[in-house]
């Protein structure tokens, strides 16, 4: 059985890129958040990939930790953004910059 | 046969597998064959430093539903202090079974019964690989619970100034604090990167939690977004590292290292690079720092002194932990890439806060360089580098958490006053708070007798020793820059006159800062530790050098290395550490049982220790 | 054999475009339909590679609740905060952007095409099942034997092993996350405790709701004149 490794690391670069890519180039604070669920997806396709190739199944148990830990990070970030709002009326990353020095 | 693989899956870690025989049926699978999984083995003793912070916050946070408002205001701040105290207490055993004597001072740990089940002493692992116990993860557990202690004593006055009291921001310091442990002890990549969410998540919280100033919700978000990236890029490098060796565990990892070459080990380059952006981010290393002046500036300034103390050691304990003593076998691959970034972080760090008019910003780019010099330390990748990096993040802990707690104070409600100016007529207004500072911006500055001065001392030495003389020069030629910025603000405070009018005039009563009793505390302890370590650095020297980072195997007890040997710092007759040639072994000072392992009537329980194989041995024979 | 390719290159397909939708989509909620395009392609991913429990964990957890979550608060701001993707955020932010995606990908696409030096220097290939738990390559005193078969890249296990893998993976999982990562396990409801408490903490009203006046020119009335004028400042 073929495992197709290359395409599945391939994909998994492409989004990480993606991602990277969209972290720094939009200003929406819930975009970026998004964009962050774009890289930690790239990893959990590269953890299940190499997970097959080893024959062993610690990089699934690894990728369940990641979507863990990409729950308690939107969680806090959504909260954050909510505050922000409320106080600030926007979520605009660059806007929202009292402190430039 | 699904139950040959099953087992063999499950057994794996104590046996040497069979290989698999016959055809695989397709049985449904059904309960676990041949018994049970064997369970990891779990020494609680050790974790006992985990459990008590970690069971301290979630209590605090049951009390205080509990009590709702009846709940007396220092019920909290006491309670975060003697869960901290309680950690420390708990590590002294367990570092008396790593370094291997049977008592310290007056306290026999025999009889104990929450003894270590493993008999032979010295560095060991727990919780199935996953979580390492050994000098190093201790010192850094008990630095991070002073760091609490510190912060906590700084804060409780905070919320008070600000209307903010609550029971959250001291249980998140202690979960935070559990996180950080974790980190400092984490055999397991897996485990690390955990550790290293659970102390970031609470501290963005944190620094976030002025729900008043919107600043502090901006440093929030923005330590969020670029923290949240960062831990992405180290995933990415853990998932490459992975790919390279087919393990997270950092032994197996090490042990398949020095095996082999891996085939495509450019896979393993890039997973160093990846760990290493992530790394440089939590500890605010050029040109991975430009979240740390916003988000320190923003953020509640007791919330700074936890994240520029704890979150930073916490880092660079994880740093050694993967680096130095993981990936050892590879220095030669990541060394320049810290080289450089040592080198940045310096030379950007300190040339960048000359420029800042906002005195937590000063202190910001300070603490950039100061990550700089520790990561000379870190590019050492020896046992005299990794004992300057204990010492080094044992005395800043100390000397960032005072600066920041006069910065707490002079900040004045709505922690808003940190530019230069309300910092001008201090030594007038506030001359015992103004002292204050002053000594730990000395300090900082690595003038002598302090504890920054030694600290800055070792972890040059320890570059030169490991043959980068040129990043000494680099180092102290930075640090003479860096010393005009705390002659800076030092000036300010004592010459420069205040706005309002000439230097004579008498201070204004209403200049007058009120100083909280707990954070008086707090700073009269950094003030202690910063001289009194600066004069006598013996014992924390001592322990520094006895903090060894060793990655041990569940179920062996490492004892070739309990007893530290071929250490190169000394301890001369004044209590001085000197460095030594290679291979020469500290003798110890007699005066101070707790850190010799002779005095401390050296037998130890089980004969056959002192031979790695026959301990291992025993102890998977012992087990439960 | 034929059917996994045909069932790969759909679902990359998808995923990447729904990717690139979360980027470049102007409506926040475009945006968060295109993650949700991509989470469920890549579950199907995970299906295909034997990984039939994360695949499942992936729809549930992900697509189910997370980016739930993500549209509750778009719902929440309002849908109609377009965001001018037309100007630079800050001068030659988008093309830094590019320029960094793109090195990144060639540098990880290299790792692919350029052998690395372990062959090079020691002919040896990975020598590395020995010590991976699971792979039968140690004989029965747990003594590597000869890495054979290791030869390329993809490390081809044998057909049938492969299949009870697939079969026993949640088996596996499960045993991995109660004895391997035990301690990985409790962190992670140490985590989760905390973002609960952090997410309470911030959903607090102040006592005094009023944001306290701010000592720099920074006030907030500047900063609600900015975000309806639409000005970007730099």
């Amino acid at each position: 059985m073929d495992l197709m490794l290359n395409q599945f690391l391939f994909l998994g670069a492409i989004l990480f890129c993606i991602g990277v890519y969209g972290v720094l180039a939009r200003r929406n604070a819930v975009m970026v958040l998004m964009s962050i669920e774009l890289i930690l997806n790239s990893v959990n396709i590269n953890l299940v990939a190499f997970s097959t190739m080893w024959g062993v199944a610690s990089g699934a148990v690894f990728a369940l930790f990641v979507i863990a830990v990409a729950a308690a990070e939107v969680g806090v970030g959504l909260a954050l953004v909510l505050m922000l709002y409320r106080n600030m009326r926007s979520i605009d990353v660059d806007r929202v910059d009292l402190m430039k020095g | 046969m699904s139950a040959g693989i099953l087992a063999t899956m499950a057994s794996v870690a104590q046996t040497g597998i069979e290989p698999i025989s016959g055809p695989i049926g397709i049985e449904p699978i059904s309960a676990p064959v041949d018994g049970a999984v064997p369970t990891p083995e779990i020494t609680w003793a050790a974790l006992l430093p985990l459990i008590i912070l970690g069971l301290g916050g979630l209590l605090l946070l049951t009390l205080s539903s509990l009590l709702k408002r009846k709940a007396p205001r220092a019920l909290y701040p006491i309670w975060t202090i003697a869960t901290a105290v309680l950690a420390v207490a708990s590590v002294v055993p367990v570092w008396a079974k790593v370094q291997g004597f049977n008592s310290i001072l007056w306290w026999d740990f025999r009889d104990l019964w929450w003894q270590p089940a493993t008999t032979a002493p010295g560095p060991f692992s727990t919780l199935g690989g996953a979580y390492g116990v050994d000098g190093f993860s201790l010192f850094v557990t008990v630095l991070i619970c002073c760091a609490v202690i510190l912060t906590t004593l700084l804060i409780s006055g905070y919320l008070q100034r600000e209307e903010l009291d609550g029971p959250e921001p001291y249980a998140l310091l202690l979960l935070a604090a559990t996180g950080g442990v974790v980190m400092a002890g984490a055999n397991d990549l897996i485990v690390l990167f955990l550790g290293l969410e659970t102390i970031s998540i609470a501290v963005y919280v944190l620094a976030a939690s002025h729900l008043r100033r919107a600043q502090s919700q901006e440093a929030g978000l923005k330590y969020f977004i670029l923290g949240g990236f960062s831990s992405a890029f180290f995933l990415y490098g853990i998932a490459m590292v992975y790919g390279a060796t087919g393990t997270t565990n950092l032994v197996l990892i090490k042990s398949s290292l020095a095996e082999s070459i891996p085939r495509h080990d450019l896979l393993l380059l890039v997973g160093f690079a990846m760990l290493l952006v992530g790394f440089g981010f939590k500890v605010a290393a050029v040109p991975f720092h430009s979240w740390s002046p916003d988000v320190y500036d923003g953020a509640p300034s007791p919330v700074v002194a936890f994240m520029a103390s704890a979150v930073k050691v916490a880092g660079f304990a994880a740093l050694v932990r993967v680096f130095v003593a993981g990936f050892g076998q590879y220095a030669a691959d990541w060394q320049p890439l810290i080289y450089a970034l040592a080198v940045l972080s310096l030379v950007v760090g300190s040339s960048l806060a000359i420029v800042q008019t906002n005195v937590k910003r000063t202190l910001a780019y300070s603490s950039i360089s100061h990550a700089g010099f520790i990561l000379i330390a870190v590019e050492a990748a020896s046992e005299t580098g990794t004992a300057a990096v204990l010492f080094y993040a044992a005395a800043y802990t100390f000397m960032v958490a005072g600066s920041f707690g006069v910065a707490t104070l002079v900040g004045r409600a709505g922690d808003g006053r940190h530019s230069l100016d309300d910092y001008k007529g201090l030594g007038r207004t506030n001359p015992v708070l103004a002292g204050t500072l002053t000594i730990f911006l000395l300090a900082q500055a690595g003038v002598p007798f302090t504890v920054g001065f030694v600290a800055k001392f070792y972890a040059v030495i320890a570059a030169v020793q490991a043959g980068s003389a040129a990043l000494g020069v680099v180092a102290m030629l930075s640090a003479v820059i860096a010393a005009f910025l705390y002659l800076r603000i030092i000036v300010a405070m004592y010459m420069a006159e205040g706005d309002d009018g000439g230097s004579d005039a008498p201070a204004d009563p209403a200049d007058h800062i009120h100083v909280p009793r707990p954070a008086a505390a707090a700073l009269a302890i950094c003030v202690l530790v910063t001289i009194g370590f600066g004069l006598f650095p013996g014992w924390l020297t001592d322990m520094a050098a006895d903090s060894t980072v060793v990655l041990v195997e569940q179920g062996s007890t490492d004892a070739s290395t309990a007893l530290p040997g071929g250490q190169t710092l000394i301890v001369d007759d004044e209590g001085n550490l000197v460095p030594a040639g290679d291979g020469a072994v500290a003798p110890t000072e007699a005066s101070d049982p707790s850190a010799d392992p002779a005095t401390g009537d050296g037998a130890v329980e089980a004969p056959q220790v002192q031979d790695p194989a026959a301990a291992e041995g025993t102890a998977s024979v012992e087990r439960p | 054999m034929g059917v996994q390719i045909v069932v790969f290159a759909v679902c990359a397909i998808v995923a990447l475009l729904g990717a690139l939708g979360v980027v470049f989509a102007r409506n926040p909620v475009h945006s968060a339909l295109g993650l949700v395009a991509t989470l469920f392609a890549i579950a199907v991913l995970f299906v295909n590679q034997n990984a039939q429990f994360l695949g499942v964990v992936q729809v549930i957890v992900y697509t189910g609740a997370i980016v739930v979550l993500i549209l509750f608060v778009i719902m929440l701001l309002g849908v109609d905060t377009d965001e001018d993707l037309d100007t630079e955020p800050l001068l030659g932010q988008r093309w830094a952007a590019v320029i960094v995606a793109l090195l990144l990908i060639g540098g990880i696409a290299g790792i692919f095409f350029v052998e690395g030096r372990g062959e090079a220097v020691t002919g040896q290939v990975a020598a590395l099942a020995p010590i991976v738990p699971g792979i039968p390559s140690t004989d029965a005193q747990g003594n590597p034997t000869t890495a054979a078969g290791v030869d390329t890249f993809v490390r081809a296990l044998p057909a049938e092993q492969q299949q009870a893998i697939g079969e026993q993976n949640i088996t596996q999982i499960g045993e991995h996350l109660f004895t391997d990562y035990v301690f990985a396990f409790m962190i992670t409801a140490a985590l989760l405790t905390i973002a609960v408490i952090g997410a309470v903490l911030m959903a607090r009203r102040p006592k005094r709701y009023e944001p306290m006046p701010e000592l720099e020119d920074t006030s907030y009335e500047d900063v609600d004149e900015l975000s309806t004028t639409g000005e970007v400042t730099g």
